[in-house]
């Protein structure tokens, strides 16, 4: 048992260097030499200025802009408290909570087509799902082209261009990423 | 249900079928000690590697020695990784000023990580340090996937070993897991998870401000060299505390297909090498053939009782199916066969909110990790946990035709039986006892996130998934000094109670002289074999877990359909 330890030891600390430091400072290098972008976070600059992150979901309130889904992290959109409401589905809590959602929903959106999407009033699993359906786009675009004076059509071409569809034809779904068309109604650039 | 949701799980499958056979026969290479293609780069290092720690490499190890420097290397391990976390504020790498865990937690943390459960009761985001996710967790993902799967080949090696007392020398198997398989597949495909946007940097979150003028966070780490062991070595601790839900962990759908196939592959492989080395592939595709079935019913349930939604949420002016907990880019279908694939496996990552499930399509993860986790399993932990149940079949199918029961030429006697059934009863016991004690106790009931049968369901998923080492969670249920404590333990029986056994099994096995085949021997390759040991294993888990699962979501199911609310 004692020579057991010993070895224990032994390799438990060479494994440390190896594969607990050589291993991800080596790829950390790599990745910053390679894929600089998304290696620091796929961040987004306007004017010099970060406002946010291509894959981070943010909170959006204002009527001229598209909206994400409700959000579980922290107060909202917070990346360092990432997760869901963790609600099942008999819960009344959900359920009272997706009743005000909806609405809410109806209430700043009187001219939208149907039901709204289910993406719109569920809570993602990380709280900052960059994305929304399609189909919730759509349904924002006569509020959002109201707010700005355009016309419902020239809103749907827009997300009509922003549509990412589905990764070689079958893998995950079609969607918006908000963020991305957001900067895209106000025409700007990012860096 | 969409054609494009059940394309993804074909195609997915045709690859997992088609890196089966390479996979398998390259791990058979580097644990029978041949040549491949990367021993020239590799081979010297390995060397230096045991003559630094004192390995003697070519000494072979009865089962006992091999279970013994298995429990002293995982006892190491945990000890390290509990300092490491009650140290990690006056440490490097450090850059958010994480302070130290409490000893109850961090107990807990190191016990998850030693056992490659990879639960987790703390949120990575703000209770890591940089150091301790890579040369703490990120070290263990590493290592005890190899442990698992060391003690997988060794148990193989006992049952195609004949007259002898040895099983093969742990450190060898250890480090040539560690460095043939489980790191240039980390090197490789890391870096793939960060082309697609995982980020892999060691400075401090970034402070953002939107277009609206609200503040944001963006976090950061070392997260595509940790990613890619969490899923490769079925560990499942996420860098952040929504796992693979998060867009930085798992940033689009392409990730989200290579982290399933990640989790997937190396379990699908060792089915393979298993047939290799016992010199019949059609034992290991056999094997693989049961797996395969018990893996396509159950996300044909899944998938089904997500897309079909919850009927409450219909009721008051939401339409389609139930994407609480989910992310629009993965949707119901990609969030449904995750959920199937990480608790098939042991590896308990989560691209979507188990607990938001609807009560069916949560019972499918549940009933996976019930059944043991052998439905390709936890790396190496699920061919053992298979090879007790084919023992368990071998053994039921003697007593049926009154013969002697044999497994590749060996009879299957007293001894074999009792590890078998040892090693089979530790999931039900250790699920259903904890679950009944919590149950019942204030401190079992006073974290839970949920009320009603749901609320049962987190106490029940939480004691099944921990014992099963799975990691995954119905994670409404919040930490406290109860359940930190109690699923610790239940952690570590989980892992050794199974483990030890199978060894033992193995030890018995190889002292047995081989048999040759009769026109009695019942063959373990056919249809029948197959149908069989699905119908021992579905008996098994069904007899032991159905009346438990009756109270959480089955009964939750009718009352969700009557509209009922807790």
């Amino acid at each position: 048992m004692i020579r057991h330890l010993g070895t224990s030891v032994r390799v438990t600390a060479f494994s440390i260097v190896l594969l607990g430091l050589i291993y991800p400072l080596a790829m950390t290098g790599l990745a910053q030499a390679l894929f600089p972008r998304q290696a620091n976070g796929s961040l987004i600059a306007v004017d010099g200025k970060l406002v946010g992150s291509s894959i981070i979901g943010q909170l959006w309130t204002k009527p001229r802009y598209f909206h994400g889904r409700p959000s579980a992290a922290g107060k909202g959109y917070d990346p360092t408290a990432t997760g869901g409401t963790n609600l099942g589905p008999t819960s009344k809590k959900l359920i009272d909570a997706t009743r005000k959602t909806i609405a809410a929903l109806r209430a700043e959106n009187p001219d939208a087509m149907g039901p709204p999407p289910m993406d719109l009033v569920t809570s993602s699993g990380s709280g900052i799902d960059p994305d929304i359906s399609p189909e919730s786009a759509y349904w924002q675009a006569p509020r959002v082209a109201k707010a700005r004076g355009s016309t419902v059509a020239s809103v749907n071409a827009l997300i009509a261009k922003q549509v990412r569809g589905r990764t070689f034809g079958f893998l995950g779904e079609p969607r918006v990423n908000v963020l991305e068309i957001n900067l895209a109604l106000d025409g700007v650039k990012p860096q | 249900m969409t054609g494009f949701g059940w394309l993804q799980a074909v195609i997915f499958f045709a690859i997992v079928l088609a890196v089966t056979k390479p996979l398998g026969t390259y791990m058979a290479r580097v644990f029978e000690g041949e040549r491949t293609w990367l021993t020239p780069v590799l081979a010297p290092l390995e060397k230096v590697i045991y003559r630094l720690c004192g390995v003697r490499d070519a000494e072979e190890m009865s089962w006992y020695a091999y279970a013994l420097s298995m429990l002293a290397f995982s006892l190491i391990g945990l000890a390290y990784l509990y300092v490491l976390l009650r140290t990690q504020k006056w440490l490097p790498f450090n850059p958010q000023h994480v302070d130290n865990m409490s000893p109850d937690l961090a107990w807990n943390t190191a016990v998850s990580f030693t056992t490659n459960t990879n639960w987790q009761f703390y949120s990575g985001e703000t209770a890591m340090s940089y150091l301790s996710q890579m040369a703490g967790l990120a070290w263990h993902n590493f290592v005890s996937a190899a442990v698992g799967i060391a003690i997988a080949v060794a148990v193989v090696r006992g049952l195609v070993r004949t007259n002898v007392k040895t099983l093969g020398n742990f450190w060898v198997d250890l480090t040539r897991c560690s460095l043939y398989v489980l790191l240039p597949t980390s090197i490789v495909l890391g870096l793939f998870l960060v082309w697609q946007g995982v980020p892999q940097n060691l400075h401090a979150y970034q402070a953002v401000h939107s277009i609206e003028g609200f503040a944001q966070t963006i976090t950061g780490g070392p997260m595509g060299s940790q990613e890619v062991i969490k899923e490769l070595g079925t560990n499942g601790g996420g860098f952040v505390n929504a796992n693979s839900a998060s867009p930085n962990e798992n940033p689009t759908p392409l990730t989200n297909f290579v982290e399933m196939l990640l989790i997937f592959s190396l379990g699908a492989g060792l089915t393979y090498m298993y047939g290799k080395m016992v010199k019949d592939t059609r034992q290991g595709w056999a094997i693989f053939s049961a797996m395969a079935i018990l893996f396509v019913a159950g996300f044909a349930v899944a998938y089904w009782a997500e897309a079909a939604g919850n009927p409450i949420v219909h009721q008051i002016g939401a339409a389609g199916g139930n994407l609480e907990g989910k992310e629009c880019r993965f949707g119901v279908a990609a969030s449904a066969f995750f959920a199937t694939v990480t608790t098939d496996t042991s590896c308990g990552a989560v691209n979507s909110m188990h607990d938001s499930f609807t009560a069916l399509g949560g019972l499918v993860p549940l009933v996976n990790m019930q059944l043991g986790e052998i439905v390709f399993g936890g790396v190496g932990s699920g061919l053992y946990g298979m090879i007790v149940f084919v023992v368990l079949t071998v053994f039921i199918a003697g007593l049926m035709v009154g013969r002697t029961p044999e497994y590749l030429g060996k009879k299957v006697e007293r001894r074999e039986v009792q590890f078998a059934i040892l090693a089979a009863l530790v999931t039900p016991v250790l699920c259903l006892v904890p679950t009944a004690i919590a149950a019942v106790l204030p401190a079992g009931l006073a974290t839970l996130g949920n009320n009603g049968p749901h609320g049962f369901s987190e106490i029940l998923y939480g004691f099944t998934s921990t014992n099963a080492n799975n990691g995954s969670a119905f994670a409404g249920l919040g930490p406290n000094l109860f359940y930190n404590l109690l699923t610790g333990v239940n952690m570590m029986f989980g892992r050794f109670a199974v483990a030890i056994p199978a060894l033992a099994l193995a030890g018995a096995l190889a002292g047995k002289k081989a048999i040759p085949e009769s026109s009695g021997t019942f063959t373990t390759h056919s249809a029948i074999f197959v149908a069989l040991l699905i119908g021992v294993i579905v008996i098994v888990g069904a007899l032991t877990f159905l009346p438990a699962d009756s109270l959480g979501p089955i009964v939750e199911h009718l009352l969700m359909l009557r509209g009922k609310l807790f």
